[in-house]
């Protein structure tokens, strides 16, 4: 594994859905060199600390790393307060949030560092917004659905406006590499329903890789989170980085595996 | 979960928050992951003033087990405080 120490990190405007103007985070290794990109999706509660942790971690392994700010719309006021309001506003649709993934994208391949592959990672909610964008955005290299709930819909009352359509129904047309990480003690998604994914990616011959870890829940890669699992998630990030290297093609390294 | 689940009910009463006391007339109330919080779930409720905007909230995170307790103490706080308020009201009381 290789690092690159010497990062930028800063927030950034990007043109989202719509062609709005937003907010997003942005790192990646100082030294000049061609990078490949990687969208950050966060999860539901907000744009926090811990996923513009996760963007300078992709930046430190070799990637441009961006995470929009879902709730840009919202105002300025902080993330935790901008999410609320969201939540209270019954989420956001995923057509914004689609709109924004692929503005985002569209920033990083602007830049004079891309190498012009991209990928995207999402946690939580973000890990089903990831798989969403798997299925429904063009030019896409690779993806990563962490822990996201909701890819299978078991009640068609919880389809609504903003999220009209199961995520699984659009597996189809999964046009990348896809890597699942998953704990076997979640409640969203349960194993169940990581097997029924997983049975109909299988089925329709999609290049995928699930990895399932016993004694983890959801959300075991936060160390912000009592739900944290050390061992769990350090084996989780070999797989996110074994997984993007083989799909982005990660620039050489810069300095020597530690 | 990221469950988008909202229990929202009207209130009459005020809250002090970051810039100072405000009236508020809704409760949002969720159990889902926190924004603040170490636990995997919390119990939050956003009171907010819907009727001014609702850009402004004052915010909390609590366990499950404590959010029950609060709620059995509420309803021992109303049913003491209201006995103790139907009865005969004290010169002292008026006076305050």
């Amino acid at each position: 594994m290789s690092y690159y120490r010497a990062l930028q990190a800063e927030p950034v405007t990007f043109r989202g859905h719509n062609g709005d103007q937003g907010e997003a985070y942005y790192a990646r290794p100082l030294v000049s060199g061609k990078y490949p990109g990687i969208v950050v999706i966060h999860h539901l509660p907000g744009w926090d600390e811990w996923i513009m942790e996760v963007v300078r971690k992709l930046a430190h392994h070799g990637y441009a790393a961006i995470s929009p700010h879902l709730y840009f719309r919202e105002g300025t006021e902080s993330p935790d307060d901008l999410g609320a309001r969201v939540r209270a506003a019954g989420g956001v649709a995923d057509a914004q949030i689609m709109g924004d993934v692929a503005g985002a994208m569209a920033f990083l391949r602007a830049q004079s560092n891309a190498t012009g592959k991209i990928g995207v990672i999402g946690f939580c909610s973000g890990g089903r917004h990831a798989y969403l964008a798997a299925c429904t955005l063009p030019g896409i290299d690779a993806a990563v659905d962490c822990w996201g709930g909701n890819v299978i819909v078991d009640n068609p009352k919880d389809l609504n406006e903003k999220r009209p359509v199961a995520p699984i129904d659009l597996s189809e047309k999964l046009s990348c590499p896809l890597l699942g990480i998953f704990g076997n003690d979640d409640a969203n998604p349960t194993a169940d329903q990581v097997n029924r994914t997983e049975a109909v990616l299988k089925r329709l011959g999609k290049n995928y890789e699930f990895h399932r870890y016993n004694g983890a829940g959801h959300a075991f890669f936060n160390t912000a989170r009592d739900a944290y699992r050390p061992e769990q998630a350090l084996d989780g990030w070999k797989k996110v980085f074994a997984f993007f290297a083989r799909h982005l093609a990660a620039a050489p390294s810069r300095i020597a595996a530690e | 979960m990221c469950s988008y689940i909202v229990e929202k009910t009207a209130l009459v009463g005020s809250a002090k928050g970051r810039k100072g006391w405000m009236r508020i007339d809704t409760a949002n109330v969720y159990f889902d992951h926190p924004y603040h919080s170490t636990l995997d779930h919390v119990l939050a409720i956003d009171f907010t003033n819907e009727g001014e905007g609702g850009r402004d909230r004052v915010a909390i995170e609590l366990s499950a087990d404590s959010a029950r307790a609060l709620v059995t103490r509420i309803l021992a706080a109303l049913q003491s405080g209201e006995a103790a308020h139907a009865g005969p009201v004290s010169a002292d009381a008026v006076t305050v």
